[in-house]
C-alpha cells in the first residue's frame, strides 16, 4: 500500500516537471500533430508524378495516343527526346521511365507483327520502378486495344482476374504512414523523455537524494514508467482523433480499445528502454548519441519503412525480438485489417516480454549507476 | 564610489589605471549582475576583488579579459576600449585570463604538457620558443613530473596550476585569475600563493586581478574591492577596511560593510558547549574503503560519532568526502570495511535505518521546477507522515527556517542561502536522528551561512540530532565539535579543531591542516622509498621562473603563417580530444558501420515468397491448373495450405497469415469452356500499401503470362494477335534487386549524420564545457578556429567512407562498375560541407543535447525525403523539389550511386563534384559570420 503511494506521488512529481518544460511540451504536441501529417503526407512509394519520357520514331496516330495516355497525378507529362539522348538523360537522373517506339510502330501492329516497345527503366529507383512500370505496361496495353477496337474487332479474353485489395481498398498510402509515424514518434519520444528524466535526476543529485529516502529503485522507476507513458499515452490518442481519423480520415476496423491495450504495453517497453539508456550512459551528451543509434534500428527494422519479410531470414529472428516490429505488426492487424485479440495476442506476449526484461535489468544497474557517476 | 585612496604601490606608476572600468551595467535575463559599476584599478599591483558567489565578479573579471560581450558602459583596459575587436586584437597577448572552474579552460583528456603547449601555440610562440618556455613553466610550478598525466586526472590543486601556466606561457602584462583557489586543498592553495609571488618577484611590472570567496585570502594582498549585489562596498588595503570598520578579519569586515538591510538579523554565532554524552554512538565506520578500477578514492577511514555530535569533514574537491558520505548513508557499497548507523548496518539498505536519516546532496538537489510548498508536501508523503501531522510539521519548519514569504516560489528561482535552507527543511522534515550534510554552504553568502548554523546549532544542542557535515571552510570547521582533516582519501587526524591547532603548534586550524598534510606526504615518500616519483606535488617552487624573451627579441612573424600554426593547434588538439574519448570514436566509426549494415540488410523493397492460400470452389482440372501457374512462381509466390471457405480466407488474411487469397469461382472450368471468360478473384492484403500494390502487380504479371503460354491451356489467340511486346530493360541493376539501389545510397545519409553531428558536438562542448574561452580571449581568428576543428573531421569522414565501401563491395557484393577515384574527390567535398553543415549548427546551438537532436533532425528529415534515397528527385514537385535541388545529399548519392551500380564516368560525376565544391565555402561563411568571438 505504500508502495503504491509511494508510485503515486512520484509520478505525480514527474508529471508536474514535464508539464514545466514548457519546450518538451511544445515538441510533444508538435510530434504527434504536424510531424504526423507531414511524414504522412509527404513522400510516398506511389507512383506519383514520375517523371517519363517517349521516343516517338513511329510519329503515328497510335504513338499519339500512346504519348497522351500519360499524364498527371501519376506521371508528369511526358517529354519527347531523340533517340540518342536516352542513356545520357537515363545517367543524369532525368527520367525515371524512357519509352521508345519503333518506326513503322502501327503499322506492323495492324499487321499482326506484335512490335516491340521498349521501356526503359531506371532500375534505382527501387519503390517506384516496379510499381511504375506495371502501371507503363497496363496503359499501353490498354490504349493499343481500345485504339484497335475502333477499326477491328479483338476478341474477349478467356480468363480474367479481378484483383481487389482489402483492407485499402484505393491503396492511399497515408493510410498506412500516419500510423507508422505515430509508432515512431511514440518510439522516440517515450525513450527520450524517460532517458532524460532519469539523467536529469542524476545530475541534479535528485536521485541520489531519493535513494536515500526509504524508496526502493522499483518504486522510483516505476512511477516514471507511468507518468512518462500517461503524457505519451494522452498524445497518442490525440493523435489519432485529431490527425489520423479527423484529417487524414483514416478508417479504423478494430477495435481501438484493443490498439490502445497494445499501446500501453508498448509503452511498457519504451520507457524501461528510456530508463535503462538513461542509467547506461553516464551524460546527456552521450545519451543523445546512443539514442540516435537505437532509434533508428527501433524504426528501420519495425517493418515500418519496409517490409519485414523482404529482410534476409537471419535478420528476421533477430527483429523478432524488436518490440517495434511486434507493434507496427499489431497496430497492421487491428487498425486496418480489423484483426481481434485472437490474432494479435502473440505480439502483445513478446512486446511485454521484452519490456519486463530491459526493467528489471535496468533496476539491477539502477544503484550502480548512481556509485560509479562522481 | 570610485576610491580615492592611492595604494602603496611597488610598480610606482600609480598615474594611469591598468583598468579602469565606467558605469558597467550587465544583465543575464531580469537578473542583473554589475550595476552601474565603475571603478579604477591601479597599475603593477595585487588586487583583489572579495565577495561571496553571485554578486557579479566573475562577469566582471570575463568583461576586463575581453571574453565577455559588454552591455552597457565602458571598460578601458592598457589603454583601449576593450569592447573594441581591434583592440582585443592588439592588447590580446598582454592579458592572461584564467576563468572560474577547476581546469575550466583545460582540455580534460590531453595531457598537462600539451595543454601549456597549445596555449603556446594559440599565442603564436615558434616550436623553438615553446620547447624551452613549456619545460620552464612545468619546472617552476613543480609539474614537471607529471607533464604527461592527462589533465582530467589531477587533482585541483594541480589543475589549477596547469591553467596559470597556460595563462603565463606569453608573460603577459595584465593577469586576471577568476578564484583560482577555490575548492583546493590549503596546502596547494599556499603553494599557489607563493608561485604568483614568485613570478611577481620577477616582473614587478604585472598586474594581477584576483578574485575570491575566501575572504581571508586577500589579507595579503595590495588592495581590495569589497563587492556585493553588482555593486562596490568599498575599496582600499585590507588594513585600511578593517580599521574603518573596526573589525579583526576580512570576513567580520566584509559583513560590516553590507548595507543595513542585509546585516539586520545577523550576530556573531555562539556555540553553547555540548552536554556529556552518554557515550551512545550514532555513526560507526570501520576501514571504510572505496575503490574505482585502480584508483582509491577514499583508503580505510574509521570514525566514530556520538549521539548529539557535530562533525566536521573537512578537505578539499576531490579528497573522498562526498565518497565517504555515499557509503555511510548506503549509497554505495564500501569496497572494504563497514559503516553502521545506530548499530545497525547500512549496507543492508533498511527502511528503518533510511528513516532515521536526513541526507542534504553537494548540489541543490530538491526539484528546482517545483514549488517551496510542493517540495516540501511531496517528501512528507514520501515519508508517510500523516496528512494533519505533515501540515502541522510543514508550518512549523516554514516558520522557523524562515521560508514563508516564499512558498509559492519555484525552488530554482530562490537565492542560494534560501534554497539551502529549504534543502535542510526537507533533510529534517521526518525528524530524523542522523544528518549528513555534503557542503552545505559553498556558494552561500557569510550572512546566509551564519543563519544556516544557527539551525544547525539548534537541531544539535536542543533536538539531540547528530550532524555530519563537510566543509572546504576552515572557519566552519572550528564550529564542529570535532572534526577529520581528509586528504587524498585518508584521515590526516581527528579530533577538537582547538586541540588540533594546539597539537600543531599552530596559529590556525589552516596552518596545522598544512602541518598534517605535509607529515602525510614526507610519511607517504618514505614509504615508497626509492621509487622516483613522490605521489604529491612536490613542495613549492623548484626553479625560479625565467621571463621568456621580450617580445621586442622575438622574430616577427607572418599573420598567415602564425595562423596556420594555429589552426593546426586546433586540428592536433581535437585529434587527441576524439582519440581518447571512447564514447565519440565508437560513435564515429562503429555507429556507422552498424547503421550501413542495418540500413543495407534491413531496408530492401524486394518483395519476395508472398504467402498466398488458394479457395477453390470448382475443384476442376482448370481451377487446378490455373492455380499451378502461382506454384510456379516460386521466387515470388509461397503455398499455404487450402483455404476452406470465405471465413477462413479472411481470417488468415486479417491476421496476417496470408497476404493473397486466390478465390476460384463455382463452375470456373465449365464457363471457361464454354468461353464465357470467367472471372478469379485476387484478394490481396493492401494494408501497406507499396507492398499491396507489388503484390497485385505481381498477381497480375503470374495471370498475364499465364494467357500468353501456350502449354498453360488458357492462350487467346485473338487477343494474342494484335497486341505490342514490352519489352523492358531494367537499366543499372537488371535483377532489379533493393541491394544495388540502397546499399550505395546509405553513405550519403550516414557520411552526412555521422560527421554533421561531431563537428556540431566538438564545438557546443567547448562552449558547454567552457574550454571555449581560450578562443575567446586568445588571437584565434574564427576561420582558424573552424578549420582547425574541422580537419580531424574531415578525415574521420574519410575514413568512414572507405570502411563503408569496404562493407557494400565484401558484404553486400556490390562492385564499383564507374570511376571510383572521381568518387573518392566527391567525397572529400562531401565530408567538407557536411561538416561544414554541422559548424552552420553549431551556431545557434547551446547544449550538446540540442546540438545532436537538432543536427540529427535538420540532416535525417531532408535526407530520406528529398534527396532520392525514396523518391527520385525529378518527380519531386514545390519545396520538396527546391530542397532536393540544393540539399548535397541528392548530388552524393547520385555520384555513390553512378560509381557503384550505373558505372557512370568520371564526366557525369563531376557535376556532383562542382556543386559540392560550391557548398563548402558557403557552409565556412555562414559558420564564421555566426560564430561568436565573445560570450554573450
Amino acid at each position: 500500500m505504500n508502495s503504491l503511494l509511494n508510485i503515486l506521488w512520484l509520478g505525480l512529481k514527474e508529471l508536474r516537471s514535464l508539464l514545466s518544460d514548457v519546450v518538451m511540451v511544445v515538441f510533444v504536441i508538435y510530434a504527434f500533430t504536424l510531424a504526423i501529417y507531414v511524414q504522412a503526407t509527404g513522400t510516398s512509394s506511389e507512383v506519383n508524378n514520375a517523371s517519363i519520357a517517349f521516343v516517338d520514331e513511329d510519329g503515328s496516330a497510335l504513338s499519339k495516343e500512346l504519348l497522351n495516355a500519360f499524364y498527371p497525378p501519376r506521371f508528369k507529362l511526358p517529354e519527347i527526346i531523340s533517340p540518342d539522348a536516352v542513356q545520357a538523360d537515363m545517367d543524369r537522373g532525368r527520367f525515371m521511365f524512357v519509352v521508345v517506339i519503333p518506326p513503322r510502330f502501327e503499322h506492323d501492329l495492324r499487321a499482326g507483327r506484335n512490335p516491340d516497345i521498349q521501356v526503359n527503366i531506371d532500375a534505382t529507383a527501387m519503390q517506384q520502378a516496379g510499381i511504375g512500370s506495371g502501371y507503363i505496361k497496363n496503359i499501353v496495353h490498354d490504349r493499343i486495344a481500345s485504339f484497335l477496337k475502333r477499326t477491328e474487332e479483338t476478341g474477349p479474353k478467356p480468363v480474367n482476374v479481378v484483383i481487389r485489395k482489402l483492407f485499402n481498398p484505393n491503396g492511399v498510402s497515408s493510410w498506412f504512414k500516419s500510423v507508422v509515424a505515430i509508432i515512431n514518434q511514440i518510439t522516440l519520444l517515450t525513450v527520450v523523455l524517460t532517458g532524460a528524466a532519469v539523467i536529469r535526476e542524476r545530475e541534479h543529485g535528485t536521485l541520489e537524494h531519493l535513494l536515500v529516502m526509504p524508496l526502493t529503485s522499483f518504486e522510483i522507476a516505476m512511477a516514471k514508467v507511468w507518468a512518462n507513458s500517461l503524457v505519451i499515452l494522452v498524445a497518442t490518442g490525440a493523435s489519432l482523433l485529431l490527425v489520423v481519423d479527423m484529417v487524414l480520415e483514416v478508417p479504423f476496423a478494430g477495435s481501438v480499445v484493443l490498439w490502445f491495450v497494445g499501446v500501453v504495453l508498448y509503452l511498457f517497453f519504451a520507457t524501461a528502454l528510456g530508463i535503462f539508456l538513461g542509467t547506461i550512459s553516464r551524460s546527456m551528451a552521450q545519451f543523445a548519441l546512443l539514442i540516435i543509434l537505437v532509434i533508428l534500428v527501433l524504426m528501420l527494422l519495425s517493418g515500418g519503412s519496409t517490409p519485414v519479410e523482404s529482410q534476409p531470414k537471419w535478420l528476421q529472428y533477430v527483429t523478432y525480438l524488436l518490440p517495434s516490429r511486434h507493434f507496427v505488426s499489431f497496430s497492421q492487424i487491428i487498425i486496418y485489417r480489423g484483426g481481434g485479440l485472437w490474432a494479435v495476442w502473440r505480439q502483445f506476449l513478446m512486446v511485454s516480454a521484452v519490456g519486463v526484461g530491459f526493467f528489471v535489468y535496468s533496476l539491477a544497474l539502477f544503484r550502480k549507476s548512481i556509485a560509479a557517476s562522481k | 564610489m570610485v576610491s580615492s585612496a592611492s595604494p602603496a604601490s611597488p610598480g610606482g606608476s600609480a598615474s594611469k589605471p591598468v583598468v579602469s572600468i565606467q558605469k558597467v551595467t550587465h544583465r543575464y535575463g531580469s537578473v542583473v549582475a554589475l550595476d552601474g559599476f565603475s571603478l579604477d584599478i591601479p597599475t603593477g599591483i595585487m588586487v583583489g576583488i572579495v565577495g561571496p558567489d553571485g554578486v557579479g565578479k566573475s562577469t566582471l573579471m570575463a568583461l576586463v579579459a575581453g571574453s565577455k560581450k559588454m552591455q552597457e558602459g565602458r571598460v578601458t583596459v592598457l589603454d583601449g576600449d576593450i569592447a573594441d575587436a581591434r583592440h582585443r586584437r592588439a592588447v590580446g597577448p598582454r592579458v592572461a585570463y584564467m576563468p572560474q572552474g577547476l581546469g575550466k579552460n583545460l582540455y580534460l583528456e590531453l595531457s598537462v604538457y600539451d595543454n601549456v603547449d597549445f596555449m603556446a601555440q594559440l599565442f603564436g610562440l615558434s616550436p623553438e620558443e615553446r620547447k624551452v618556455r613549456v619545460p620552464e613553466l612545468l619546472a617552476a610550478t613543480g609539474l614537471g613530473k607529471f607533464a604527461e598525466r592527462p589533465a582530467g586526472k589531477l587533482s585541483g590543486g594541480m589543475k589549477q596550476k596547469v591553467g596559470l601556466c597556460g595563462a603565463l606561457v606569453h608573460d603577459p602584462d595584465l593577469l586576471i585569475l577568476d578564484e583560482p583557489t577555490t575548492g583546493v586543498d590549503p596546502l596547494s592553495r599556499r603553494q599557489f600563493w607563493t608561485l604568483i609571488d614568485d613570478i611577481r618577484a620577477g616582473r614587478p611590472g604585472m598586474s594581477v586581478i584576483i578574485s575570491t570567496a575566501y575572504m581571508d585570502e586577500a589579507q595579503q594582498w595590495d588592495w581590495i574591492v569589497a563587492m556585493d549585489a553588482g555593486r562596490v562596498l568599498a575599496t582600499g588595503s585590507p588594513a585600511e577596511l578593517m580599521e574603518r570598520t573596526g573589525t579583526k578579519d576580512l570576513e567580520r569586515c566584509f559583513i560590516a560593510l553590507l548595507p543595513e538591510e542585509k546585516r539586520s538579523g545577523h550576530k556573531e554565532i555562539t556555540i553553547p558547549p555540548r552536554p556529556p554524552g552518554k557515550g551512545e554512538l550514532a555513526i560507526e565506520a570501520h576501514g571504510l574503503t572505496a575503490r574505482f578500477g585502480t584508483f582509491t578514492a577514499v583508503d580505510h577511514v574509521t570514525l566514530s560519532i556520538e549521539r548529539g555530535e557535530i562533525f566536521g569533514f573537512l578537505g578539499s574537491n576531490g579528497c573522498g568526502k562526498s565518497t565517504t558520505m555515499k557509503m555511510l548513508t548506503g549509497l554505495l557499497p564500501p569496497s572494504e570495511g563497514s559503516a553502521k548507523l545506530f548499530g545497525s548496518s547500512v549496507e543492508a539498505g533498511s527502511m528503518e535505518v533510511r528513516k532515521n536519516l536526513g541526507y542534504m546532496t553537494q548540489a541543490f538537489s530538491l526539484y528546482g521546477e517545483l514549488t517551496v510548498q510542493q517540495n516540501l508536501v511531496l517528501h512528507a508523503r514520501l515519508y508517510h507522515l500523516p496528512p494533519d501531522q505533515a501540515k502541522a510539521r510543514i508550518e512549523e519548519l516554514v516558520e522557523r527556517f524562515g521560508l514563508g514569504a516564499h512558498l509559492d516560489a519555484l525552488a530554482e528561482s530562490l537565492p542560494m542561502g534560501l534554497r539551502q535552507r529549504l534543502s535542510l527543511a526537507v533533510a529534517v522534515l521526518h525528524g530524523p536522528q542522523i544528518l549528513i550534510l555534503d557542503e552545505p554552504t559553498s556558494g552561500v553568502d557569510p550572512v546566509a551561512r551564519d543563519s544556516f548554523w544557527e539551525l544547525l546549532i539548534d537541531l544539535s544542542r536542543n533536538q539531540g540530532v547528530t550532524i555530519f557535515v563537510t566543509t572546504h571552510f576552515m572557519n566552519e570547521g572550528m564550529r564542529c565539535d570535532r572534526i577529520s582533516l581528509m586528504n587524498a582519501g585518508r584521515v590526516l587526524a581527528a579530533d577538537a579543531p582547538q586541540k588540533l591547532i594546539e597539537a600543531r603548534n599552530a596559529d590556525s586550524l589552516e596552518t596545522a591542516f598544512i602541518a598534517y598534510m605535509e607529515d602525510a606526504i614526507a610519511e607517504a615518500a618514505r614509504a615508497e622509498g626509492k621509487k622516483d616519483t613522490p605521489p604529491a606535488p612536490a613542495p613549492a617552487v623548484e626553479a625560479p621562473v625565467v621571463p621568456p624573451p621580450s617580445k621586442a627579441e622575438r622574430p616577427e612573424r607572418a599573420g598567415l603563417r602564425l595562423g596556420v600554426g594555429r589552426m593546426l593547434a586546433y586540428a592536433h588538439n581535437e585529434t587527441i580530444q576524439i582519440l581518447r574519448d571512447k564514447v565519440r570514436l565508437a560513435f564515429a566509426f562503429a555507429g556507422s558501420a552498424m547503421l550501413m549494415l542495418v540500413f543495407g540488410f534491413g531496408i530492401t523493397t524486394d518483395v519476395e515468397n508472398i504467402r498466398y492460400a488458394s479457395l477453390d470452389l470448382d475443384q476442376s482440372p482448370e481451377s487446378r491448373a490455373y492455380l499451378e501457374q502461382f506454384g510456379a512462381a516460386r521466387r515470388y509466390f509461397a503455398l499455404t495450405p487450402p483455404a476452406q471457405s470465405a471465413d477462413e480466407a479472411l481470417r488468415r488474411l486479417q491476421s496476417d497469415d496470408v497476404s493473397v487469397v486466390l478465390e476460384i469461382p463455382p463452375r470456373f472450368g465449365l464457363d471457361f469452356r464454354r468461353g464465357a471468360g470467367p472471372e478469379v478473384l485476387a484478394q490481396v492484403d493492401g494494408a501497406m500499401t507499396f507492398r499491396g500494390d507489388t503484390v497485385a502487380q505481381y498477381v497480375q504479371g503470374v495471370h498475364n503470362r499465364l494467357l500468353q503460354d501456350p502449354a498453360s491451356g488458357f492462350q487467346s489467340a485473338s487477343a494474342q494477335k494484335y497486341t505490342a511486346n514490352i519489352e523492358e530493360r531494367y537499366l543499372y541493376n537488371p535483377t532489379f534487386e533493393s541491394v544495388y539501389s540502397i546499399v550505395p545510397s546509405v553513405p550519403a545519409l550516414l557520411l552526412l549524420l555521422i560527421p554533421a553531428i561531431l563537428m556540431t558536438v566538438s564545438i557546443v562542448r567547448e562552449k558547454e564545457l567552457g574550454s571555449i574561452i581560450n578562443f575567446y580571449v586568445t588571437p584565434t581568428g574564427r576561420l582558424e578556429y573552424l578549420l582547425g576543428k574541422q580537419l580531424p573531421y574531415v578525415a574521420i569522414g574519410m575514413i568512414n567512407f572507405f570502411i563503408l565501401a569496404a562493407l557494400t563491395l565484401i558484404v553486400f557484393r556490390v562492385p564499383i562498375k564507374g570511376s571510383f577515384l572521381t568518387l573518392i574527390l566527391c567525397t572529400l567535398f562531401y565530408v567538407m560541407a557536411t561538416t561544414g553543415l554541422g559548424m552552420v549548427t553549431s551556431t545557434f546551438t547551446g547544449s550538446q543535447v540540442a546540438a545532436v537532436f537538432v543536427t540529427a533532425i535538420l540532416t535525417i528529415t531532408p535526407t530520406i525525403q528529398f534527396s532520392g534515397l525514396l523518391q527520385p528527385v525529378s518527380t519531386l514537385q514545390g519545396g520538396a523539389g527546391v530542397i532536393g535541388s540544393i540539399w548535397p545529399a541528392t548530388y552524393y548519392m547520385h555520384a555513390s550511386l553512378g560509381a557503384f551500380t550505373k558505372g557512370l564516368g568520371a564526366d557525369l560525376i563531376m557535376r556532383d563534384v562542382a556543386f559540392l565544391a560550391v557548398c563548402v565555402p558557403l557552409l565556412l561563411a555562414v559558420s564564421v559570420a555566426g560564430l561568436k568571438k565573445q560570450e554573450k
